[in-house]
């Protein structure tokens, strides 16, 4: 099961794509701490400094644009971002997040940078400046791919 | 009940009677990855400690290849040794090329298929009507191990194409022009796909648009077969394959009407491939023009550049790079003498790689540059430094931009 989450908003805007999340020059490796340092550098430079283990990235729509580098992910999770929270997100960059074990939550919030924000997966709620935001289950298929922490353990249980 | 071709073509894959919106678990004809998503799917692979499908696994290293520097050496080496130790697919320089293009070249792609690709260019073989999607590594190496992977039956959006495009219109301005219409991830998780008029529009150039319904966010595209599509397939060693078409009242979730005749040539402007505006509108001074990549590197491709470039030189202020899009393309211009039309033109060929399109190396912007571009995406940073620009647009008019110095239009020469 996936454990409620609580952190600070990291505010991005709509239609952030794989290439700002990581630009190209970097995927000649996967090594998580390689790739981290250069999360969304062409446009906030000054970000990754601000960001700490557990922050919670807050996003518009079709997060994730662009292409198929899981390398995006592979950086998310290297900052040690519990969760993100976008109005939509790019199909490939979803598949890859579900697949790895990262939380998605598709909802529109409106929260300032570093805002506290807690997350409540038994009760589907995301909590932050004295404000409730449901949001929708995964469907059945999917809770399960993401409570057994990813694909590969999914895989490996036999259910496939 | 009436279906999609999606719809048919993931029921069949799974066993079940789907409809879009289902989950399924499907059985995958193929699964394709290259030099940068290869190294990840092998580890998930390796995790699972299984023995891998190597008949349906295609391995073609394009994206930094030839390797740009020691990490890229290693990432190649990697994928090629799991290709040989498995006994996979394995295409390498000197055979190979753009991974998309040798999908569709070697006779993977092929009608009725579902084709699984770590590359978000996979959507490409709709043009052959198959069911082709781009997905991550991680469950490309489950599909490496297993042979199956967990889709979500897309939606479709039917694009009915009417008319006739007028000269000089190719596939590129037609799709740019739906984009501009449905906009980057307005056809999210859903197929697009095209009918209507597709007689007047070659093979080659369904592939471009069949490539770019990547940039309006789609799983995947369709086109029917026709006589287009079962000629370009005779040429290949296919194999079997089952010819499929959406029923006439099936559920679409959104027709688009599309008058091609209504269409100009066009040029998608910084910093998003829907931002689009007629070829003639925009004027901006260029530093390199580049043609290559699955969008637009095929031959045909080729040709229509060299036949602007023959007895013309490139503007003395613009680098001009040409760069097939695979092996078979470079081997037939040389055939064909397009490459000396080229070099004599003071362009520059290479060999196939993925190179400049996604600022990897070879033909990377410095601060500033601008760049006129026949591949699919002009994303900020996108092909260089985060200051520099790329308009996208065909062949054509980027060889003709190489040579008036600016971006601007064959008729303008």
């Amino acid at each position: 099961m996936i454990n409620n989450i609580k952190g600070r908003a990291i505010v991005l805007g709509d239609n952030v794509d794989t290439d700002q999340i990581i630009p190209a020059k970097y995927l000649n490796t996967s090594d998580p701490g390689k790739l981290a340092p250069h999360f969304m550098e062409n446009e906030y430079p000054d970000l990754v400094s601000n960001i700490k283990k557990g922050d919670i990235i807050v996003a518009g729509k079709n997060f994730g644009s662009g292409s198929s580098r899981e390398h995006a992910v592979i950086t998310i999770k290297g900052l040690g971002i519990s969760c993100i929270i976008a109005e939509s997100f790019a199909r490939i960059f979803f598949r890859n997040a579900i697949n790895t074990g990262i939380p998605l939550i598709e909802a529109k919030i409106n929260v300032s940078e570093f805002d506290e924000i807690s997350v409540d997966f038994s009760n589907s709620t995301i909590m932050y400046n004295g404000n409730e935001t449901h949001f929708k289950e995964y469907p059945e298929f999917l809770k399960n791919i993401i409570n057994s922490n990813g694909l590969i353990n999914y895989v490996r249980s036999g259910k496939w | 009940m009436s279906k999609t071709a999606a719809e048919k073509i993931f029921s069949e894959k799974s066993g079940t009677d789907s409809k879009s919106g289902d989950y399924v678990v499907a059985n995958v004809d193929y699964v394709m990855a290259n030099d940068i998503t290869a190294p990840i799917a092998i580890d998930a692979f390796n995790e699972l400690g299984m023995k891998a499908k190597s008949d349906k696994i295609i391995i073609i290293p394009d994206h930094f290849i030839p390797p740009k520097d020691i990490n890229s050496a290693i990432q190649y080496k990697k994928s090629k040794d799991f290709a040989l130790e498995n006994g996979t697919w394995f295409y390498d320089m000197g055979s190979g090329g753009v991974c998309h293009q040798v999908m569709m070249e070697k006779g993977f792609a092929a009608p009725g298929r579902l084709i699984a690709g770590a590359d978000s260019h996979t959507n490409t073989y709709g043009a052959l009507s198959a069911i082709s999607t781009g997905m991550g590594s991680t469950e490309a190496g489950v599909i490496f191990a297993t042979g199956k992977m967990w889709f979500k039956i897309p939606e479709t959006i039917k694009i009915n194409l009417r008319g006739k495009p007028k000269k000089g219109v190719e596939g590129k301005d037609i799709i740019l022009n739906i984009l501009s219409t449905i906009k980057n991830g307005g056809a999210a998780y859903k197929c697009m796909e095209f009918s209507g008029n597709i007689n007047y529009i070659d093979i080659n150039e369904r592939m471009t648009m069949a490539n770019m319904t990547t940039e309006a966010g789609a799983k995947c595209s369709f086109f029917d077969t026709d006589d287009k599509t079962i000629e370009y397939l005779n040429q290949r060693n296919t194999g079997d394959y089952k010819i499929v078409k959406s029923d006439e009242n099936a559920d679409f979730s959104r027709i688009i009407e599309v008058d091609m005749g209504d269409i100009e040539p066009s040029i998608a402007i910084p910093n998003s491939p829907d931002n689009v505006r007629i070829a003639t509108a925009v004027h901006e001074k260029i530093d390199q023009a580049y043609i290559g990549s699955c969008t637009n590197g095929r031959i045909e491709d080729i040709r229509k550049a060299a036949a602007i470039l023959k007895n013309k030189k490139v503007n003395k202020n613009v680098r001009l790079m040409v760069v097939p899009a695979s092996q078979d393309v470079y081997n037939q211009a040389l055939k064909e003498g397009l490459i000396n039309t080229i070099v004599e033109s003071g362009g520059y060929f290479s060999g196939t790689t993925c190179g400049a399109c996604l600022g990897g190396y070879m033909g990377v912007l410095g601060p500033g540059e601008v760049c006129i571009s026949s591949t699919n995406r002009n994303f900020i940073g996108r092909m260089g430094d985060k200051s520099s620009k790329v308009y996208l647009a065909n062949p054509s008019i980027v060889a003709a931009s190489a040579v008036l110095g600016r971006i601007g239009t064959p008729e303008e020469l």
